[in-house]
Parts: structure tokens; C-alpha cells; sequence
């Protein structure tokens, strides 16, 4: 079976969930603050204790080292951590990654970014930056947490562009948090409301 | 040459010096005076209790008392080491880890040293064990006490860089490899600073005291070599074998951060 299961998935008190995605679907995910979205990212990711099991591809979560698990199921958090100097030594630049250049381009950086220290980066400039170190890895599975949040409205258009294209090219499947409804009606083929202990459709 | 005795009125000479500077720090606010007079009093206590201690162990060179007393000395020192600690782990681990690290770098150094190189018959005679023992266990402790406060506290500010790390498909050890590896220069740091600044800046207190106990200034460097090289290696190892326990507790087998098993600071 290919895509991403969650099955009887719960945490913190919360769930279960029960929600399949296909390969190359995009999902979202809206709900009140605090209701948990981003939790049920970081447990999806095997960041944090839960009940239930992640499936990919049929391939329970549970049997994949979690490095490797979390490379595949990659989650973009809200907000992004950086722990060197300058931008470049974050990026995981081995030969069967792919060269962000092209991505970098669309999102409006020149081609010195790689030099730039952390330190003067925006907030826009940091979130376009992780998606990016995000993407290069190809993931299968993206765990987007508002993605778009501090992004002018330009930007924000070239981001969905840009997953929308990728996600039909590398099958990616996709969850992707927002308060945003008409963005994710844009982007996702399906939304959720997430409440305490399910998930609700919403119709759009 | 005789080491001149003290009589307990230089020793009050040298208390009201310290009673001096509480009332100092009382007229500027410094709110120490309440803490300076308590440790200056638990210090006289502790040594003068451990003076007949020692004056008894000395006379009666017995095996057991020996360990029963280093044993006393670790258990203490494994105490410092967890109550010194913001957050601590919670449970009995955190002292077990702390205990544990001092014991392996701490003992099995002390006991190379009355075994190979000082070569003393039998090897835990009181005079060269406790001393020297007392002095690796003083060292790693503030080692130790320094490196694990760092690492607990670390990981706590710094939890969303580890998790983001971690999100990347780092495993635990690099993603947490820049604070521990911080924690342990932090723990190293002033042993490495001490051995720089020996004879130079600082005459080290054992060989002060022998010196007034006597002995040629050359025996007593030649010791004062061996204990920092004994007190280099044994907070050095100490350092590496917590930071690497603590480390391994604050991640689970799914290589998640759980922070959780640390205790909160009490608000102040």
C-alpha cells in the first residue's frame, strides 16, 4: 500500500487518529490553537511518545531506525533552528542529495545565500531557508507546520507553487497545518479540523 | 623540622577575618553574611571531625576502615555533585550517575597510583590513600558537578535546536554532540588551567603543605606532579563517563529528547 497510514494513533491524551494519504496527496490540517496540530506532526515524525503506529508504504514506523524514519518523514516545524554560523553548514550537501541552487533561485536568494550568517537572516528568510534544507533530502512524507506563516504574499505563492510541483514529480505525500482555509483549499486535496479526540472533514 | 602547632586562638584571629568580611557584606547588602558564617562553621566542624577521624584511622591501619571510608567520601561526593544541580534527573539516577562516574575515574586512578606508582605497603595505607583519594574526589567532583548542571541545563534551552536536529534525521549523538561535547571542555577546563598555572602563578596547597610539613621543596613538587596528573586524568574520565550517561538518559530508545525526566528548578 503506498502513502502514509496513521493508525489508532494517540498522544498527550489525544486521539485516536485514523487518516490514510496517498503518495503525491496533500492533506490539511486546521484546528484551534493548541488542539494539538503541531503534536500530531512531531508524533507522526516519532519526535514524541505515542500510542498507534505510523505506517509508510505499508512499513510500520516502529521498524525503521528513527533517523532513518525521520529522514523520509520529514518534518518542517514552524519554527526553525539553526546551530552553525553561516547558512551553508546546515545543509546536508552529499552527492545523492539534490543541488538546492535551482530551489534557492525560486525563493528569491542569491547565489552567495550559502555564505550569509544566521545571525542577520529574517524570519521569512529563515522559514524559506528550511524548507529548502527540508527538501533537498527528497523526502516521502512532508509535515508542513504553517509553512507559509511569515511569508509576504508573493512568496507565499511561490512556496504552494513549488510543493504543488514537487509533490507531483517526487510523489510526495504531504500534511500541511494551517488557520489558513482558503490557502489549504488551494493546496490540499482533502482538510481536516483536528479535535481532541478525532478528526473532522471539512467541506470546502 | 617540626610544623609549628596552631593554637585555637590564630586559628580565631584568622575566623574573625571572615567575621569581618560578613559584616562587610552585611553593610553593603551583599546578603552572604547569613552563608559565609554557616560554611566557615561546617568547615571548622567537618575537619576537625575528619582530623580525629584520620588520627584514629592512621593508628589503626585497617583494611576495612579504609573502604568504609573512601566509600563515606564517594557517597558524599556523589551528594555535592546532584545537589549542586538546576535540573536534575529524576529519581535515584541522577546521584546513581553521578556516584558511579567519580567512582570508576576516582577509584580505579587512586588505586594505580598507591599501587604502581607510589608503590606504598600496603597499598591502602591510610596516610597516602585518603589523602590522595580525597584530593581526586575534591577535583572530579567539581568537574563532574560543573559538566552535568551544564548538560541538563543545555538541553533544556536548547531542546528545539536538539529536536530540529533530530527532525533533520540526525541521530542522538550528533544532534547533541556540540552541547555535550561544550559540557565536557566546561568540565576539563580548570584542571587544564591549573596544571598551566602551577609553580607559575599558584603554589598548589598539597605541596604548600608538605613544604611546611618539611619536606624538601623537590619531593614535594615531584608529588605535586603526580596528583595533577592524577587529578587531570581522573576529572577528565569522570567528565566523559557522566556526560555520556546523563546524555544517554535524556534521549529514549526511539531517540527522542524526553525532558521530562528531569526535575523542574524550585521558583525562587
Amino acid at each position: 500500500m503506498d502513502g502514509l497510514s496513521l493508525v489508532n494513533l494517540s498522544f498527550l491524551g489525544n486521539g485516536p487518529y485514523e487518516l490514510t494519504i496517498q503518495s503525491g496527496e496533500c492533506v490539511g490540517l486546521t484546528g484551534k490553537s493548541g488542539v494539538g496540530k503541531t503534536q500530531l506532526l512531531r508524533a507522526v515524525a516519532d519526535v514524541i511518545a505515542h500510542g498507534g503506529d505510523c505506517l509508510l508504504d505499508g512499513t510500520s514506523c516502529q521498524l525503521m531506525p528513527p533517523p532513518e524514519w525521520r529522514k523520509i518523514v520529514a518534518m518542517v516545524p514552524a519554527e526553525s533552528f539553526w546551530w552553525c554560523d553561516s547558512v551553508g553548514a546546515h545543509f546536508d550537501l552529499q552527492d545523492e542529495h539534490e543541488n538546492p541552487i535551482d530551489l534557492l533561485e525560486k525563493l528569491d536568494f542569491s547565489s552567495d545565500v550559502m555564505n550569509w550568517q544566521i545571525s542577520r537572516l529574517s524570519t521569512g528568510e529563515r522559514q524559506r531557508l528550511a524548507l529548502v534544507r527540508s527538501l533537498i533530502t527528497r523526502p516521502k512524507v512532508l509535515l508542513l507546520d504553517e509553512p507559509t506563516a511569515s511569508l509576504d504574499i508573493k512568496m507565499v505563492y511561490v512556496v504552494e507553487e513549488i510543493l504543488a510541483e514537487r509533490s507531483s514529480r517526487y510523489n510526495t505525500a504531504c500534511i500541511w497545518v494551517s488557520h489558513d482555509l482558503e490557502q489549504l483549499s488551494r493546496v490540499a486535496e482533502r482538510v481536516f479540523r483536528l479535535e481532541p479526540d478525532g478528526l473532522v472533514k471539512e467541506d470546502l | 623540622m617540626d610544623v609549628i602547632s596552631l593554637s585555637a586562638f590564630d586559628l580565631s584571629l584568622a575566623a574573625l577575618l571572615v567575621l569581618m568580611l560578613a559584616f562587610t557584606s552585611f553593610r553593603i547588602g551583599l546578603g552572604l553574611e547569613k552563608r559565609l558564617v554557616i560554611s566557615g562553621m561546617r568547615m571548622t566542624a567537618q575537619l576537625l571531625l575528619i582530623g580525629i577521624v584520620l588520627k584514629y584511622l592512621f593508628a589503626n591501619a585497617n583494611f576495612f576502615f579504609v573502604v568504609f571510608m573512601s566509600f563515606c567520601m564517594l557517597a558524599i561526593a556523589g551528594y555535592e555533585v546532584w545537589a549542586r544541580q538546576k535540573r536534575k534527573l529524576r529519581g535515584r539516577t541522577g546521584y546513581l550517575i553521578s556516584t558511579g562516574s567519580m567512582l570508576v575515574s576516582s577509584f580505579v586512578v587512586a588505586f594505580l597510583a598507591l599501587t604502581i606508582m607510589v608503590g606504598v605497603d600496603p597499598w591502602y595505607t591510610p596516610q597516602y590513600a585518603i589523602p590522595l583519594l580525597g584530593m581526586l574526589l575534591g577535583n572530579t567532583m567539581n568537574g563532574v558537578a560543573l559538566a552535568s548542571d551544564r548538560l541538563t541545563t543545555g538541553m533544556y534551552n536548547q531542546r528545539g535546536m536538539v529536536e530540529q536536529r533530530l527532525l533533520l534525521g540526525q541521530d542522538w549523538q550528533e544532534a547533541s554532540g556540540d552541547i555535550r561535547r561544550d559540557c565536557m571542555r566546561t568540565g576539563m577546563i580548570p584542571i587544564i588551567n591549573s596544571m598551566a598555572a602551577a609553580g607559575v602563578v599558584s603554589l598548589p596547597g598539597m605541596m604548600t603543605g608538605q613544604i611546611l610539613g618539611g619536606s624538601s621543596p623537590l619531593d614535594a613538587v615531584k608529588y605535586q606532579i603526580l596528583i595533577m596528573f592524577l587529578i587531570a586524568a581522573g576529572t577528565g574520565f569522570g567528565v566523559v563517563t557522566a556526560i555520556w550517561l546523563i546524555s544517554r538518559r535524556l534521549f529514549d530508545d526511539r531517540q527522542r529528547l524526553v525532558l521530562d525526566c528531569l526535575v523542574s528548578p524550585k521558583a525562587d
